[in-house]
C-alpha cells in the first residue's frame, strides 16, 4: 500500500507518495537520487547507510521511511554550505586522506557531523568508539581518526 | 606538482559529496532485477526444476535454469589471455550449473520487476536433486571417487612440485597428494603443520552489475577490477564477439581482488538478451558476496627449515594443500605464488624442496585476494623462523638478517636478478622504532612475575612480487588528449578500486608535462569501448605497469608539443624545453609559447605548412620485467591469558615500496593493509557447517572485520629505494602491508606466552584452547 | 523493500493493543532493529507492524513515588546511556547499554525490544536481572508485573502473550540499587558490533565491616536463557570478600550454568568465561560499593 510521508530531507519539505515496504534507503536513493546512501548489509552491520534523523545518526536500511514522517532527514548532498563550500567534515576527509575507495565516507562523514553538532570535543579513545557502527575496509580508520580529531579532537589527546 | 607529494586524491570531492557513482548507483529507472536461485546442496546434481509457481508470482518477466544456457564452458578469472597452453586458465563454468559444486551454487535465475519480487518468486522454484556427501577440504576431495569436474577427474586442480639445486636450478616433477608429515617422503623434512582458514575480502560494496542492450551491442556495467577481461570472458560465456560487448566500469567501492573475477556479468547479460536488451540487475546481498564470489585459499601447511649453528638456513621443505573451492578461478596461481615464495626470502644452502595441490572442494571459490597467497604463506614461514630462533636462542631479528634476501639475488623461478632489495633496510628501521631489543628483555622480566596479563613483541618481515611477468603478458596503454586551453584529458585502462591509482597516474602525467593535476582529468570510469587496453588491477600493478604506460605516453605528449611548436614558431626542436605549461626557450628561458597558445592554434587552424592537428599522444607499454616489495611489521603487544584476548599496543610497518610516489596516499594503503591483516590474525575465518557445507558467519556482524575499536595505533614508515623498473622507481604497494601482520603477532604471542600457535585465526577460542594445552590455563 | 503487508503507528497503549487484537499475527516494533532482520530473513512474511515509536509515556525515565526507577521499554540505548538517573542509580545498566551493537543502532534499538525478543546474548537482561527488575505487561484487561527472572522461558521464548500484551514499564527497585555496586562484562570476539559470547552482571552490597550482604549474579549465553546463579549467590552473602570465596564462587557458578558448543563459541571457551568473567566482575562489582579484593 502506498502512504503519503512528510519530511524535511537535505531542509526541504517534501511530501511523497511511498510504498509502506521502502525502507528510507530505498526511498532517499530510488525516489529522491540520493546516492549517496550506501547499502553494505541492509541489516544495521556496516553503517554505510547512515543519515542524520532529527540531527541523530540512523542505518536508514532498517529504518522505514513510513517512520521519519515529520521528521527532519539530512544525508551528505545536504550538508554543504550555500556558497557550496564544504562542510568542515568532508574538507577534513579530502585533505586528511581519509577516503580510499569512498564507500563508507558519506555515512562517516555525517556521524562526523553528528559530533561536529554536539558541540563537544572527543579524545581518541572517544573517537574510536563514536565511529565504530563504521566498517571501513580501505583505510583502517587511521586517517579518518586524523580528519575527526582536526574538527572535533580534544587537545589533551 | 607531480611525484613525490602528498596530492590530494583526484576523486576525493566527488566521494566526500556523493557524487561519485557506484554500479548500484547508475541501475536505469524501470531496470529488471535478478536473483539467483541458489541450491540447498554443496554435491549433487540437479535432476529437474519446476518452475511453475514461480512464474505465478507478481511481476515475474524471466526465469533461465540450468537446463537452458549455452552448454559452453568458459573461465572466470581476471587473467589476460594467456596464449600459452601451460598458463591459460582453466574452463570449468557454466552460466547456470546442473552439477552442483557448492552450497548456493547458481542453478537458475528468476527475474522481476523489484528485487522483493525477484526473491519471492525465487523461493518459489521448485528443484529435486541427487544429493552426493559434501567434500570440504583437499584431503576429503582429492581422489575421492565422486569428481566434482569431468575435467580433473580426481580432484586434484593443479600442482607444482620442484626441488632447487644449490646453483640456483629448479627442477621441476609431479608429486602425488599426501598429508604426511614427510614432505617429499623425506626422513630429513618432516614438517610442521600450520592451517590458515578461509577469508573474505569484506570490501563494503558488494558485487553487482547490470546489463542492456543498444542494437547488437550488450552494455554491461560492473564494479569490476579488470574490465577489459571482463569483456571477454562475458563474451566467450554468452557465445557472441568481443566487439558486440561493452563494459563499463564506474566507481568501485573497493575490491582487493575480489572483484577481478567474472561473476555475475554473463547471466544478467543474458537475461538482458533474451528480454529484447532490458536492463537487468542484479545486486549481491552480503550474505551472497561472501560466499558467491570469492574467498581466500584456505592453506594446510606442512613446513620444515633448518639452520647450521653459525644460524644459517640450510634447508627448506614446504608442503601446501590448498582449498580450492568449487571452480577453478586461478587455477593453481594463488598457491604458485605462495610456494615459490618460501624459497625467495631466505637464502639457503642446502636442500630445498617444494611441493602444492590446489584441490576442487565443495567449497565457495577461492581466488585472489589482497596478497595472492602470500599471507598464509608467510604465517608458517615466518612463525617458523621464530620458533627456530627460539630453540636456539638466536633473537629473531638477527637470525633473519642472517638470511634475508638481498641485492644480487636472482630469483629461481622467474630468473631475474634483484636490484633494489630495502629489506635490510627496513628491519633495521623497524628494530629501532619499536625499541625492539628493550622491550625483548624488558617483557621477559614482566613476565616473570604477571601471570594473567602477558607482554611481547614479534615481528615479521616479507617479499612481495609486483607484476605478473613472464608468466603473464605485462603491456598497458594510455592515451592523454590535449583540450585549447592547455588542459588535458588523460584515459587509461587502469582500475581506480580505493588504492588511489587514478591520483598517482594524474601526478605522473603533471611531473612529464608540468600542466598542474587540477589542470588534468583522468577518466574516471572506465568504457572498453573508449579506454585504451590494460590488463586490469591485480598484482600491486598499477603504478609500475600502467604507471610505465602513462610515463611513456606522457613523454610522447611532451615531445609532440615541442614538436609542433618548433614548426609552428619555425625553431630548431633542439632549442626548446617545457616548463610550467610553457614551451621555452632553453638557453633564454624566454617563453615561445604557452601550451593553451600551441593548443588554440592547433585545434582551429587548417594549416598545412604546420602540418596542423589535434595534440594527441598514445601508447602502449610492454614490460618484461618484474620486481619485489618489502616490508617488515614489529607488533607490541599484550595478552590476557585466561581471556585469550590479545591487545596490540602498537604495530611499527616498515615497507621498501622503490620511491614513493604520494607519500600521503601510501601510508593510507599502509594502515588499511595493516587493518586487514590484523582482521585476518585475530579474527576472521569464514565458516561452514561440515556436514552440509552450509555457511554459517556469512555476515558482517558474525565475520569479524575490525572495527575502529579494534585497531590499534599504528607507525608506518618507508624505506625508499629506486627500483630501475619501475616507471619512476616506484614498486607495489597496494597488497603487500596485510602480509606480515598474522605472523608478527603470533610471534609476540610466542613472546609473551611461550606458546606458539599454529593455526589461525588466533582468536579467543583458539587461544584458550591452546593455552589450556600449554597449561597456562587450569583446565 | 520488505515483505510487509501494513503498518500502524499507535499513538497510545490502549490503540496499540486494539490493533494488536484486530490484526492476527500483528507485530509490535519500536526501534524495529530485530523485527526488521527477521523480515529481510523472510522469517516473518508479509508482516503487519505496529509501531509503538511515536508513545510518549513508553519513552520516558523517571522516580516513581517510593523512588524506584522506572524505565520506558521504548527508550533507545543511547537515551539510557546518556539518562541521568541512570547514570547515578545504576551504572552497570548504562554501561551494558552502550556496549549493544553500534552508536548508530543504541539510537533506534531499544531496551523493551532487547527484552521482548528474548534472545539470550541481549545485553541489557543480565545487568536487569541482578538488579531485580520487574516488567509491567500491559493487555486489554490491565496490567501485570512478572519478575524479570521469570520472563524467559527458553530461546527467543517468553511469558509475554505476543498477541495481546505489550511490555510497559521496567521497574528497578529502590533497595536493589541503594548502597550497591554493579558491574556488566561483556565478552566478545571484537569490541564494538559484536554480539555477547558471554555476559556476566553482578551486583552486591557490603555492610560496614565489609561482609557481602547482598550479592547477585547473571549471565546471557550461559544457558539457553538469560538466568542467575542462586546457589553461588548463596554462597557469597554473609562472608568476607576474599580471594578463597572468589575461587569457590568461580566453581560455584559452573554448577548453575549449562553453556553450549556452537560454532559461534565452544563450550571449553565458555567454561572458561564464566568462571573468568564472575570473578572480575565480582571484584569491579565490590569495588564499586566501596569494598577490595587483592586477587
Ligand atoms: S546498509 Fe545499513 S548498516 Fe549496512
Ligand atoms: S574507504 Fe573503502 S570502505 Fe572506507
Amino acid at each position: 500500500m502506498f502512504k503519503t510521508v512528510r519530511m524535511t530531507v537535505n531542509g526541504k519539505a517534501v511530501e511523497l507518495a511511498v510504498d509502506e515496504r521502502e525502507s528510507l534507503t530505498d526511498t532517499l536513493r530510488e525516489r529522491l537520487g540520493l546516492t549517496s546512501v550506501k547499502k553494505g548489509c541492509e541489516v544495521g552491520e556496516c553503517g554505510a547507510c547512515t543519515v542524520l534523523i532529527d540531527g541523530v545518526s540512523k542505518n536508514s536500511c532498517i529504518y522505514l521511511t513510513v517512520w521519519a514522517d515529520g521528521h527532519e532527514i539530512i544525508t551528505v548532498e545536504g550538508i554543504r554550505g550555500k556558497n557550496g563550500l564544504l562542510h568542515p567534515v568532508q574538507q577534513a576527509f579530502v585533505d586528511e586522506a581519509a577516503i580510499q575507495c569512498g564507500f563508507c565516507t558519506p555515512g562517516l562523514i555525517l556521524t562526523g557531523v553528528e559530533l561536529v553538532n554536539s558541540g563537544k570535543k572527543y579524545s581518541r579513545a572517544e573517537l574510536r568508539e563514536r565511529i565504530s557502527g563504521h566498517l571501513c575496509r580501505c583505510t583502517g580508520y587511521e586517517n579518518i581518526l586524523r580528519a575527526l580529531e582536526k574538527v572535533v579532537g580534544s587537545e589533551s589527546d | 606538482m607531480g611525484i613525490k607529494k602528498s596530492v590530494k586524491r583526484v576523486d576525493a570531492v566527488q566521494k566526500a559529496t556523493g557524487s561519485a557513482k557506484y554500479v548500484e548507483d547508475l541501475i536505469p529507472v524501470g531496470a529488471l532485477h535478478a536473483k539467483m536461485v541458489r541450491s540447498t546442496i554443496a554435491n549433487g546434481i540437479v535432476k529437474s526444476i519446476d518452475t511453475t509457481e514461480a512464474y505465478r508470482m507478481p511481476g515475474v518477466e524471466l526465469i533461465l535454469t540450468c537446463f537452458d544456457v549455452p552448454n559452453h564452458l568458459y573461465p572466470t578469472s581476471g587473467h589476460p589471455l594467456s596464449l600459452d597452453p601451460n598458463h591459460s586458465d582453466t574452463k570449468d563454468k557454466l552460466i547456470l550449473e546442473r552439477r552442483v559444486r557448492y552450497y548456493g551454487d547458481d542453478i537458475a535465475v528468476v527475474v522481476a520487476d523489484t528485487p522483493l519480487n525477484a526473491r519471492l518468486a525465487a523461493e518459489k522454484v521448485v528443484v529435486e536433486y541427487e544429493v552426493f556427501e559434501p567434500l570440504l577440504t583437499p584431503e576429503a576431495a582429492v581422489n575421492n571417487p565422486c569428481s566434482l569436474h569431468e575435467i580433473r577427474p580426481n580432484n586434484e586442480l593443479s600442482r607444482l612440485d620442484f626441488e632447487i639445486s644449490p646453483g640456483g636450478d629448479v627442477r621441476f616433477y609431479n608429486a602425488e597428494f599426501s598429508t604426511d608429515p614427510k614432505i617429499a617422503g623425506r626422513d630429513d623434512l618432516i614438517g610442521v603443520h600450520y592451517s590458515v582458514p578461509t577469508m573474505n575480502a569484506c570490501h563494503i560494496e558488494t558485487n553487482g552489475c547490470f546489463a542492456y542492450m543498444e542494437g547488437r551491442k550488450l552494455i554491461v556495467c560492473s564494479c569490476n577490477q579488470v574490465p577489459h577481461t571482463l569483456r571477454r570472458n562475458i563474451a566467450d560465456a554468452i557465445g557472441i564477439p568481443v566487439g558486440n560487448v561493452r563494459v563499463i566500469r564506474p566507481y568501485i567501492g573497493g575490491g582487493f581482488g575480489n572483484k577481478q573475477d567474472t561473476m555475475y556479468e554473463p547471466i544478467v547479460g543474458l537475461c538482458s538478451m533474451k528480454l529484447g536488451g532490458r536492463p537487468v540487475a542484479i545486486t549481491l546481498t552480503r550474505e551472497e558476496t561472501f560466499v558467491n564470489t570469492r574467498v581466500r585459499h584456505a592453506f594446510d601447511m606442512m613446513i620444515k627449515s633448518e639452520a647450521d649453528a653459525d644460524g644459517k638456513m640450510t634447508k627448506r621443505g614446504l608442503r601446501i594443500n590448498s582449498n580450492g573451492g568449487a571452480y577453478a578461478a586461478h587455477t593453481h596461481a594463488v598457491t604458485a605464488y605462495a610456494i615459490t615464495n618460501n624459497f625467495q626470502n631466505y637464502l639457503t644452502s642446502g636442500v630445498q624442496i617444494g611441493e602444492s595441490s590446489t584441490a576442487y572442494t565443495n567449497l565457495p571459490s577461492a581466488a585472489a585476494l589482497r596478497g595472492y597467497g602470500i599471507p598464509q604463506l608467510s604465517f608458517a614461514m615466518e612463525s617458523e623462523m621464530d620458533d627456530i630462533a627460539r630453540e636456539n636462542g638466536w633473537d629473531p631479528v638477527d637470525f633473519r638478517l642472517k638470511n634475508i634476501q638481498t641485492d644480487g639475488f636472482v630469483d629461481p623461478f622467474d630468473k631475474f636478478v634483484v636490484s633494489s632489495c630495502g629489506m635490510h633496510g627496513c628491519i633495521q628501521k623497524g628494530r629501532e622504532v619499536s625499541d625492539w631489543d628493550r622491550k625483548r628483555k624488558a617483557y621477559d622480566e614482566f613476565n616473570k612475575s604477571s601471570d594473567k596479563i602477558k607482554k611481547g613483541i614479534g615481528m615479521a618481515c616479507f617479499s612481495y612480487k609486483t607484476g605478473v611477468w613472464p608468466i603473464q603478458i605485462e603491456n598497458a596503454s594510455c592515451r592523454i588528449m590535449m583540450n585549447e586551453d592547455g588542459t588535458a584529458t588523460v584515459q587509461v585502462g587502469a582500475t581506480e578500486i580505493g588504492q588511489g591509482s587514478d591520483t598517482v597516474l594524474t601526478q605522473m602525467v603533471s611531473e612529464i608535462t608540468t600542466i598542474a593535476e587540477d589542470r588534468l582529468t583522468l577518466v574516471p570510469f572506465c568504457d572498453t569501448d573508449t579506454s585504451p587496453y590494460d590488463s586490469g588491477a591485480y598484482a600491486s600493478r598499477q603504478t609500475y605497469i600502467s604507471g610505465g604506460a602513462v610515463k611513456q605516453t606522457a613523454e610522447l605528449l611532451r615531445n609532440k608539443l615541442l614538436a609542433r611548436a618548433a614548426s609552428v614558431y619555425d625553431l630548431p626542436i633542439e632549442s626548446l624545453t617545457i616548463a610550467d605549461e610553457r614551451i621555452l626557450d632553453k638557453e633564454s628561458g624566454q617563453t615561445v609559447c604557452t601550451f593553451a597558445e600551441l593548443c588554440t592554434f592547433m585545434n582551429f587552424t587548417n594549416d598545412h605548412v604546420t602540418e596542423t592537428e589535434h595534440i594527441i599522444a598514445e601508447s602502449t607499454f610492454t614490460a618484461q620485467s618484474i620486481c619485489f616489495s618489502y616490508g617488515v611489521s614489529f607488533i607490541d603487544i599484550e595478552v590476557d591469558v585466561p581471556l585469550g584476548k590479545v591487545k596490540i599496543n602498537k604495530v611499527y610497518s616498515v615497507h621498501d615500496s622503490g620511491q614513493i610516489l604520494n607519500p600521503a596516499l601510501a601510508h593510507g594503503q599502509l594502515h588499511g593493509g595493516i587493518a586487514m591483516g590484523i582482521g585476518y590474525a585475530l579474527g576472521e575465518q569464514l565458516l561452514f557447517d561440515q556436514k552440509t557445507g552450509k555457511p554459517l558467519n556469512n555476515n558482517l556482524l558474525d565475520y569479524k572485520i575490525p572495527t575502529a575499536m579494534d585497531m590499534p595505533e599504528v607507525e608506518t614508515y618507508f624505506v625508499e629505494t629506486y627500483e630501475p623498473t619501475g616507471p619512476f622507481g616506484n614498486k607495489g604497494l597496494a597488497e603487500p602491508p596485510l602480509i606480515p601482520q598474522a605472523p608478527a603477532i603470533r610471534n609476540a604471542v610466542l613472546h609473551a606466552t611461550g606458546v606458539g600457535i599454529r593455526k589461525l585465526p588466533m582468536n579467543p577460542q583458539n587461544l584458550v584452547h591452546a593455552f589450556i594445552e600449554a597449561g597456562l590455563i587450569e583446565a | 523493500m520488505y515483505d510487509i503487508k501494513t503498518t500502524y503507528n499507535a499513538k497510545s497503549v490502549r490503540e496499540a493493543l486494539r490493533l494488536l487484537s484486530e490484526n492476527e499475527g500483528a507485530v509490535i516494533v519500536c526501534g524495529g532493529t530485530d523485527v526488521m532482520i527477521r523480515i529481510r530473513e523472510l522469517k516473518l512474511r508479509r508482516a503487519t507492524l505496529i509501531s509503538i515509536l511515536d508513545i510518549p509515556e513508553l519513552c520516558e525515565i523517571h522516580l516513581d513515588t517510593n523512588e524506584d526507577l522506572l524505565i520506558g521499554p521504548g527508550c533507545c540505548f543511547a537515551a539510557i546511556c546518556g539518562n541521568d538517573l541512570i547514570r547515578a542509580h545504576v551504572p552497570m545498566l548504562a554501561d551494558a547499554c552502550n556496549q549493544v551493537g553500534s552508536p548508530q543502532i543504541r539510537n533506534i534499538a531499544t531496551i523493551g525490544g532487547n527484552i521482548c525478543n528474548g534472545a539470550v546474548s541481549a545485553d541489557s537482561v543480565p545487568a536487569l536481572m541482578v538488579l531485580d527488575a520487574m516488567l509491567e505487561l500491559t493487555g486489554a484487561d490491565g496490567s501485570r508485573v512478572v519478575p524479570i527472572r521469570e520472563f524467559h522461558t527458553g530461546p527467543g521464548k517468553t511469558v509475554l502473550k505476543a498477541d495481546s500484551e505489550i511490555l510497559t514499564c521496567i521497574r528497578i527497585p529502590r533497595a536493589k540499587y541503594t548502597d550497591h555496586g554493579g558491574c556488566y562484562l561483556k565478552f566478545g570476539m571484537r569490541n564494538a558490533m559484536e554480539i555477547a559470547t558471554l555476559g556476566c552482571a553482578v551486583n552486591a552490597a557490603l555492610t560496614r565491616d565489609g561482609t557481602i550482604r547482598d550479592f547477585a549474579i547473571a549471565f546471557g549465553v550461559a544457558a539457553p536463557t538469560p538466568l542467575r546463579c542462586p546457589e553461588a549467590e548463596a554462597l557469597m552473602v554473609g562472608k568476607k570478600a576474599t580471594p578463597a570465596l572468589i575461587r569457590e564462587l568461580r566453581k560455584a557458578v559452573l554448577l548453575e550454568t549449562r553453556p553450549r558448543d556452537s560454532w559461534r563459541a565452544s563450550k571449553e571457551l565458555r567454561l572458561q568465561l564464566i568462571q573468568e568473567l564472575s570473578e572480575r566482575a565480582t571484584v569491579q562489582a565490590i569495588e564499586n560499593c566501596g569494598g577490595e579484593i587483592h586477587v
